[in-house]
């Protein structure tokens, strides 16, 4: 017995003794306590915040399964379509892979749009987390070029018009504009040479972007710390050893519940994958089944759902070049939220009837204009499409006005939290 | 600007042939993909009727043959007639340019159709030929209006007539729309047998379009199953871990 319980001894010994070796050339176990054993995370952070670490997973996913789709897509004009069948077909578990990487792009934009609002609902963009905020829109203003360029590799014919449409909003800028979006496509027209410069994008400059914007988001996060549901400052309430009363460790207390938000995240994306991969067109179009067609349109042609709200903004108007400025307003306007938002309050909780009432407003007319992005325009639709971009627009640029004259709830000192 | 006019000229263009053509509702084609008796049937039907000019060329033999239980024996007695080899993909011996010679379009490739069309639109669509002495091959296509294929299935079917009802509508222009078909040459087939031969070739092509689809879908449970007990075990880790928060 004594001997056995020496050599565990010197085993954990020999592993502290590696730790410390490493300890003295690198901060890894410093890294390790300030970054998640020790950073102090609001203990009532509720079923809003899973979709933080789920867009880490997702991005994970995407990468992997990036990585091992590259190994046998080939991307050239005459090859693109059928390396993508070769996967799905001859490639040992090819089709899983890419249904994971196809399923991945809409999940992460799902995900991605809920975080966002999360940030909405709590105020969680609010100072001092203006840079967390910052830094996160630029991580889904990577995310839309890496959702775009990514589109265009299986070269199927609603890649091949969904890129031509995209592209060509380029051409709206005065002056410049038939030169750039030339410069875009590197061609006249959508081609090999266009396919080949956009799967570099995809696989490797744009990723790269997105894995440093991640890591100075969470820098940025750790270093302000977490928002909660109440929008109370727990670093303003501290125990006798500096510690916030209500923060509690993020590992295991939120590592353990984030394990939750995996499971049942994977489950619901685990039935589409295997029930459901096209997901009735919205995920895998059903025109893309077709080859790249540059004589031929599909009948009808939208972008993926993810970007049919901006797409509806950009139809609902009748010039082109205010159309894409408008569009393109859509999707820069939330960086500014922290100063348009005038609030004293940060959490929906204690906000008062006009920030909900506007809040409910943006969110109604977020997914209409989805829906109606992804329809062929009709009068009616454009009529709607026109009266819900006012309000998504009303939404922002009326904020400084309706955040500052609400009447808000006082907000308690410390966190509501009720032991389960 | 031109190619949103574009876009918007081709999202009308449905709308109007459809209009010229009679109404064309897509009719369920109630397949079942776990059907290996319905799909050896129609990868016959496939290959005698339609390899002739359509090919299906990510779709491979011997791959296919073991998805449907066939042996290679019997795959090269029953369904390879061109001298390929088990490990070839179905591809015909048409050159492009003379298929466009002869129809005016190359015969599309059908490894895809059940994917970018659906298997209702291939299933309505091959039920949907009828007599029309003003087109070059004498048929025209309900679904398909003026479409260059020949009716191929027509010995099988027979020959339909299509019968129109017209009015004429408020500002004075005569409309015509489809009523129903009506048989007038019989053909080998009872309309109920041709019915499953379609049912059966329909099934075949939506097989073709994803063969990992029998696998997939038997998949699906055991990682769900193996997913749900593992939430279950996370939630009952987190239960535990919290007990101390207060």
């Amino acid at each position: 017995m004594a001997s056995k319980s020496q050599t565990v001894k010197s085993g954990g010994g020999r592993l502290a003794a590696l730790t410390t070796w490493i300890d003295d050339r690198f901060p890894m176990t410093k890294m390790w306590k300030e970054q998640v054993a020790e950073y102090y995370a609001p203990k009532n952070m509720n079923f809003w915040y899973f979709f933080g670490s789920l867009a880490l997973m997702v991005l994970v996913i995407q990468i992997l399964t990036g990585i091992f789709l590259t190994m046998n897509y080939k991307p050239s004009a005459a090859e693109a379509f059928g390396s993508v069948e070769y996967i799905m077909r001859d490639v040992e578990w090819g089709w899983l892979i890419r249904y994971i990487h196809s399923t991945g792009a809409s999940a992460f934009f799902i995900v991605v749009y809920l975080h966002m609002f999360r940030a909405l609902l709590y105020g969680s963009y609010q100072k001092p987390r203006e840079l967390v905020w910052i830094f996160g829109m630029l991580i889904y203003f990577a995310l839309m070029a890496e959702a775009f360029f990514g589109y265009l590799l299986p070269w199927g014919n609603m890649s091949y018009w969904g890129a031509q449409v995209i592209v060509s909003l380029f051409g709206a800028i005065p002056v410049v504009g038939d030169s750039l979006t030339e410069w875009i496509r590197g061609d006249f027209y959508i081609s090999d040479i266009t396919l080949n410069r956009f799967f570099a994008l995809h696989v490797i400059a744009i990723p790269l972007v997105l894995v440093f914007l991640v890591v100075a988001h969470l820098i940025a996060l750790h270093e302000v710390g977490s928002n909660n549901p109440d929008g109370v400052e727990i670093k303003k309430v501290k125990g006798p050893d500096g510690i916030p009363l209500d923060g509690i460790p993020f590992h295991p207390y939120y590592t353990v519940k984030d394990l939750i938000g995996v499971g049942v995240f994977l489950i619901l994306f685990s039935l589409v994958i295997f029930y459901a991969p096209t997901m009735g067109g919205y995920f895998l179009e059903h025109a893309n089944f077709d080859p790249a067609n540059p004589l031929q349109t599909p009948p009808h042609i939208a972008p993926v759902w993810y970007f049919t709200p901006f797409y509806a903004i950009l139809r609902a108007v009748p010039s082109k070049s205010l159309g894409a400025l408008l569009m393109g307003l859509a999707v820069v306007l939330f960086v500014f939220l922290p100063w348009l938002d005038r609030g004293k309050v940060r959490s929906i909780r204690y906000r008062g009837p006009l920030f909900k009432f506007f809040l409910i407003a943006f969110a109604i007319s977020f997914v209409v204009l989805g829906f109606l992005g992804l329809q062929p325009p009709t009068p009616l639709y454009t009529n709607l499409a026109r009266l819900f971009s006012i309000v998504y627009f009303a939404f922002f640029l009326l904020m400084p006005w309706y955040s500052s004259v609400d009447r808000t709830k006082p907000v308690p000192t410390r966190v509501t939290y009720h032991a389960h | 600007m031109r190619t949103k006019l574009l876009a918007l000229a081709a999202a009308l263009l449905p709308a109007t042939t459809f209009a010229a053509g009679g109404e064309a509702h897509l009719e369920k084609a109630n397949i079942d993909i776990g059907n290996t008796a319905s799909l050896q049937r129609g990868a016959a039907n496939f290959v005698n009727y339609c390899l002739g000019c359509h090919s299906a060329k990510y779709v491979r033999y011997n791959r296919m043959a073991a998805d449907l239980g066939l042996t290679e024996q019997q795959l090269i007695e029953n369904l390879m007639f061109t001298g390929e080899r088990p490990h070839d993909t179905m591809r015909i011996g048409i050159r492009a340019d003379d298929a466009k010679r002869w129809f005016g379009v190359v015969p599309p490739d059908l490894s895809l159709i059940a994917r970018s069309r659906g298997a209702d639109y291939v299933y309505t669509f091959l039920h949907s030929f009828y007599a029309d002495p003003t087109r070059p091959s004498g048929a025209n296509n309900l679904v398909l209006p003026g479409t260059a294929m020949p009716h191929v299935l027509w010995e099988v079917q027979g020959i339909q007539d299509a019968v129109w009802e017209g009015h004429v509508d408020a500002v004075g222009n005569a409309q015509k729309h489809f009523k129903e078909f009506k048989l007038v040459t019989p053909g080998k087939l009872s309309p109920e047998e041709y019915d499953g031969f379609v049912r059966d070739t329909v099934n075949f092509l939506e097989y073709a379009a994803e063969p990992a689809q029998l696998k997939r879908r038997s998949l699906g449970f055991p990682v769900i199953a193996f997913l749900a007990f593992f939430t279950l075990l996370a939630w009952a880790l987190k239960k535990e871990y919290w007990k101390d928060v207060k």
